[in-house]
């Protein structure tokens, strides 16, 4: 075999993901895997991709996880200032172009895809996303990352306008777990992120207590526990 | 009030014993003696007015504006060197700008404010430049609603209900103090506006004057813009009617 068997270990990392934006009535909930890969090899299992900028403010990262680190660092030292300068809290309309000026204008450069999602007094809850050439589109959810590929229809199905916070936030969970199902490069477990006028909470779903699909089989602990059974003796016809 | 500065009052970047810097005083001077410009801001919106004192009768109406839009949503009166407030006015028009092109939104009166005020200033710290000889009157309805600042050649700008410049201002500033302004609209702000800048004209020192008005609120759609043609002629009306009366008691 030609192919260096260390080569995935000193690759670039990438993170395959799913990422979720999606808003309710009242803030917005973000939703990523925790998968980031060098090539096959899975270099963080349990990554968090939820990143925030302001109090108020927290983006979904995909691609490469350089660009998108250093994308989220310049725009959250801008958002400082700005901060200071306004003597108030910014919005994320101003966060999110902040976000594409840095992605449009280096576009040759950077392989990142970005869902900004948070709350402000003005327009309350919005997500924006900002996919690879740097375009801004403000949506009411937003899905990307290699995973989202399948989650579309799953989407055209499931959204509805104006959930509560409990249902968007078993929608964004319900929709990482299908994509981790389905795509490679998804996987590990599910955090969420939750915004609105009262703060933000974090949440956390193992990857074994995901919900399961019609093919998928019971998580076990270990094959070993058949040791511990009541009846040790090998089966009998 | 005026006061000799003997030999400290040649340069801007020359204190006297008594903390005062004379130059910017003489700036102020200069707006001190043009055509009052008045501001108010209305429950609903800003509205502008500027006494334009006529330099000659060859002059087309309408033409030699003192207030300008500096974006979609605000403007400012000019008062002092007309030359020098094209200037702040320019200034203020590129920051707008650049502000929205970074940040996605309409910049905020409050910062657009301190971005002039900041320029002002500037142009008092050095030797090589002089200060500006204009003071503007700068009104805007952004998110947080309407705002009216006073920027002045020093570099300091308030926040104002109401504010005045230019050879009117004291008695311009005694009779906006006489108005609700909290229950004022501004179709109705436009009326006392006019009474204001046509009551202050001294018809015996100045020439004729032309009446300019602009403003920025609900009814405007919180563009600025001028009055509209009906109601400019109507407040002059009402001005010139009121001022009458005042003549007849």
């Amino acid at each position: 075999m030609d192919r260096d068997a260390t080569a995935d270990v000193n690759a670039p990392h990438s993170m395959g993901t799913t990422i979720i934006g999606v808003t309710y009535n009242g803030g917005v909930i973000l939703g990523a895997d925790s998968r980031t890969s060098t090539g096959l090899y899975v270099a963080n299992r349990a990554s968090d991709k939820i990143t925030q900028l302001t109090d108020n403010v927290y983006i979904c990262r995909s691609g490469s996880a350089a660009d998108s680190q250093i994308v989220s660092d310049y725009v959250r030292y801008f958002l400082h200032q700005h901060t200071i300068q306004l003597g108030q809290p910014a919005t994320v309309k101003v966060a999110a172009n902040l976000v594409r000026l840095l992605a449009y204008n280096n576009k040759n450069m950077l392989q990142t895809g970005i869902i900004v999602g948070g709350w402000d007094k003005y327009e309350g809850g919005k997500i924006y996303g900002i996919p690879l050439g740097g375009t801004i589109l403000e949506q009411p959810f937003a899905i990307g990352g290699s995973g989202s590929s399948y989650l579309y229809g799953f989407f055209d199905q499931a959204w509805k306008e104006g959930m509560t916070k409990e249902e968007a936030e078993q929608l964004v969970v319900k929709a990482v777990s299908l994509a981790i199902a389905r795509d490679g490069a998804s996987g590990g477990v599910v955090r969420t992120v939750t915004i609105n006028s009262e703060g933000v909470t974090r949440n956390f779903y193992p990857g074994d207590q995901l919900p399961l699909w019609h093919d998928e089989v019971e998580a076990h602990n270990s094959l070993l526990d058949i040791l511990n059974a009541s009846n040790p003796e090998p089966m009998s016809t | 009030m005026s006061s000799i500065g003997t030999g400290y009052d040649l340069s801007v970047t020359t204190f006297s014993p008594d903390g005062r810097v004379f130059q910017i005083e003489y700036a102020a001077k200069a707006v001190d003696n043009s055509g009052t410009v008045v501001g108010i801001k209305c429950k609903d919106g800003i509205v502008i007015g500027v006494e334009k004192l006529i330099a000659s009768k060859m002059m087309l109406p309408g033409s030699n504006r003192r207030i300008h839009s500096v974006h979609r949503h605000s403007g400012m009166g000019v008062a002092g060197l007309a030359a020098d407030g094209r200037q702040i006015v320019a200034r203020a028009k590129s920051e707008a700008h650049n502000y929205e092109s970074t940040y996605g939104e309409p910049i905020p009166i409050k910062e657009l404010a301190d971005r002039v005020a900041s320029y002002v200033h500037l142009c008092t710290l050095y030797w090589w430049l002089r200060p500006f000889g204009s003071g503007v009157i700068l009104g805007g309805y952004d998110r947080d609603g309407p705002q009216l600042y006073m920027v002045e050649p020093s570099g300091v700008s308030y926040r104002y209900f109401g504010a005045a410049i230019g050879k009117g201002r004291q008695a311009a500033k005694t009779e906006i103090e006489k108005l609700k302004l909290s229950e004022l609209t501004c179709l109705e702000g436009v009326i006392e506006v006019a009474k204001i800048i046509y009551g202050v004209h001294d018809e015996a020192k100045d020439k004729t004057f032309e009446l300019e008005m602009s403003w920025v609120c609900d009814e405007s759609n919180r563009q600025h813009q001028k009055v509209p043609e009906a109601l400019l002629e109507e407040a002059k009306a009402a001005a010139q009617a009121a001022l009458e009366e005042m003549d007849a008691d």
